[in-house]
């Protein structure tokens, strides 16, 4: 059994998985930096163990240093949250090495799902369909590439992101000049212009499973939708995905139990799936292979405590739920409140809260580490609290949502409660379903 | 430390929530060795505020002085000042081992990056602001900066 549980993180995660440690009558160690050393998570913890300066590089981002805190600490456990170093295999390994259990999945999952062309290859193996398109080295195998994909089409530098090299092609005509322009673009910014083919999803939603697995076992704990983004970074989610029919939920779920029995997953894990909107046919993305910041609402639709059960299956306990012992009862929404000015193209906005009045009541719950006096940090990402809502229905959550945020008062740093605010009351929001063009199709200003 | 001393959970506070709603109280404080939690009846709805109980009153952010968060540079005495846009860590290069943006002596437009200043994992590029020659680099590289720090001073073109 943990006794000592060091947890390697910081900001609300740290405080949720101290509550769950503390429930379960472990000794909660949080591993701290300087910056946060007189933080709500450093306060409500039984011990706190500075493990460096500010600066990630040399806190939360440095094994050495979080390994050593925790060894000193007597931890027989580390609990790595998210971000950081959670999917990082060599941590895993040195924890271990050091004699402690690691919270999350052996370090052969961590590797499996740490490289995108590798885990395509896993989940190729174990059954799922993945977006169809591959490698190019020019323009004769671009075509090639092009006849397997269909159009439209997008092709992407292989060494790349951020959008360099990337150009959709909606007809077979246009595809040799835009091979010649992606290449150029994808060999001035990376020095690289080999190119990734792939089918276009025009109106894709981002919908993903939770699961849990033991090593043997694995069932699922239904779906969360998360189209509503912004550049790729997640504003809203809900649990299940809205207007999915029943049959494409049911294969979404089995096609992440297949992929986590096939790896022989031990811990809580997310496959993230990209579904059309429209066929809802569907195609695996990624695994992500530890607790997500959006899991509070699985927890708020099933009863289950996810950081209960990461902790359980760390200490080697088989799983303790049966898949019929899992049921998925109302709706639930959570939006992220962070530390910027949405009005001005999203600007940072670090400083000292002076008031933080959040929501209350019935089918409200808060994940935050963010009070009244709280210096919110340049050094660490912008979250600063979730909101969380649920109800019978996901009318019934929306309208919550409305309310709660109009309640809602974080004076002294910019936050994206506005944005919010418009969200919920925006019609394609309020109708359910929407695709992950939903940001950009919103009337700014 | 004993258990009393972790913040309630959601929970609890929806029970708070759901005794004070079917009263006339509009507001209830609740004090332990380490936080207190205040739970208050809001025109639309309820709110719940935190605080640690050994904190001084809330400390008022310092007062910006007018916008110049706004203008990334500004007319001094020895030339003209380049401002951190924000708080952050300040970077002379785009990633580490890459040449720096600009050294001393290099010829500057308005519209030149000088530097970046990182803030929440965010990349905010800093602009030279003025014509000329930059003349000073006042803050060394991976340096913690405050908002309106002075980085670089350009002399302007004649």
């Amino acid at each position: 059994m943990i006794r000592r549980l060091f947890i390697a993180n910081r900001g609300e995660i740290a405080l949720r998985i101290i509550r769950t440690a503390r429930r379960l009558g472990m000794t909660a160690i949080l591993g701290a930096s300087e910056a946060d050393r007189d933080g709500l998570p450093a306060r409500a913890a039984d011990e706190v163990a500075i493990v460096g300066p500010a600066p990630s590089a040399e806190s939360y981002l440095s094994a050495g240093r979080l390994v050593a805190a925790a060894v000193a600490a007597r931890a027989d456990a580390v609990h790595p949250g998210y971000g950081f170093l959670s999917e990082k295999a060599d941590f895993a390994r040195a924890v271990r090495a050091a004699g402690m259990i690691f919270v999350g999945p052996d370090a052969e999952s961590l590797d499996a799902m740490g490289d995108k062309l590798m885990a395509r290859h896993v989940a190729v193996a174990a059954g799922l369909a993945v977006i169809p398109g591959g490698e190019a080295a020019d323009r004769q195998a671009a075509g090639a590439r092009a006849a397997e994909t269909g159009y439209p089409l997008l092709l992407k530098a292989v060494a790349g992101g951020g959008g360099r090299g990337m150009k959709r092609v909606d007809d077979p005509a246009a595809l040799d000049a835009a091979v010649d322009l992606a290449m150029a673009e994808a060999r001035a910014a990376f020095g690289d212009p080999r190119l990734y083919v792939e089918r276009f999803v025009a109106r894709g939603r981002h919908v993903e499973v939770q699961i849990l697995g033991d090593g043997t076992r694995a069932i699922h704990l239904g779906t969360r939708d998360c189209s509503i983004q912004r550049r790729f970074q997640k504003l809203v989610e809900e649990a299940p995905a809205p207007g999915l029919p029943v049959a494409a939920h049911e294969a979404l779920c089995a096609a992440a139990v297949r992929l986590a029995r096939h790896i022989g997953y031990g811990g809580a894990g997310t496959v993230e799936f990209l579904v059309d909107a429209e066929s809802f046919d569907f195609w695996f993305l990624e695994m992500n292979a530890r607790i997500q910041v959006e899991h509070p609402v699985t927890e708020a639709v099933t009863g289950v405590d996810l950081i209960e059960q990461q902790l359980l299956i760390a200490d080697g306990q088989p799983l303790g739920l049966r898949q019929d012992q899992v049921a998925i009862t109302g709706h639930a929404i959570e939006v992220r409140i962070n530390a910027e000015d949405w009005a001005r193209d999203f600007r940072p906005s670090p400083g000292r809260v002076r008031r933080a009045a959040w929501p209350a009541g019935p089918g409200i719950r808060v994940d935050s580490h963010v009070a009244a006096g709280s210096l919110v940090t340049p050094h660490y990402d912008s979250l600063i609290g979730k909101l969380i809502v649920s109800a019978a229905d996901r009318a019934g959550a929306v309208a919550r949502l409305a309310a709660a945020l109009d309640v809602l008062d974080v004076d002294g740093v910019a936050t994206t409660v506005g944005l919010h605010r418009a969200i919920a009351r925006d019609p394609r929001f309020m109708a359910g379903g929407a695709d992950t063009r939903f940001f950009e199709g919103m009337a700014h200003g | 430390m004993s258990g009393a001393d972790l913040p309630l959970s959601p929970e609890d506070v929806a029970g708070i929530v759901a005794i004070l709603d079917g009263s006339a109280y509009d507001r209830i404080e609740i004090r332990t060795a380490r936080f207190t939690l205040k739970v208050a009846r809001e025109a639309g709805g309820w709110t719940q505020e935190w605080a640690t109980a050994a904190d001084p009153a809330p400390v008022a952010a310092p007062e910006k002085q007018g916008e110049s968060a706004e203008s990334e540079g500004e007319s001094v005495g020895e030339g003209f000042a380049v401002r951190a846009p924000l708080p952050g860590t300040f970077y002379r290069a785009p990633q580490p081992g890459a040449p720096p943006f600009v050294e001393i002596g290099d010829t500057v437009a308005p519209d030149s990056v000088v530097g970046i200043v990182e803030t929440m994992k965010l990349m905010n590029p800093v602009y030279a602001g003025a014509h000329g020659t930059l003349a000073a680099i006042l803050i060394d590289n991976a340096a913690p900066v405050e908002a309106d720090a002075i980085l670089m001073r350009v002399a302007p073109a004649a």
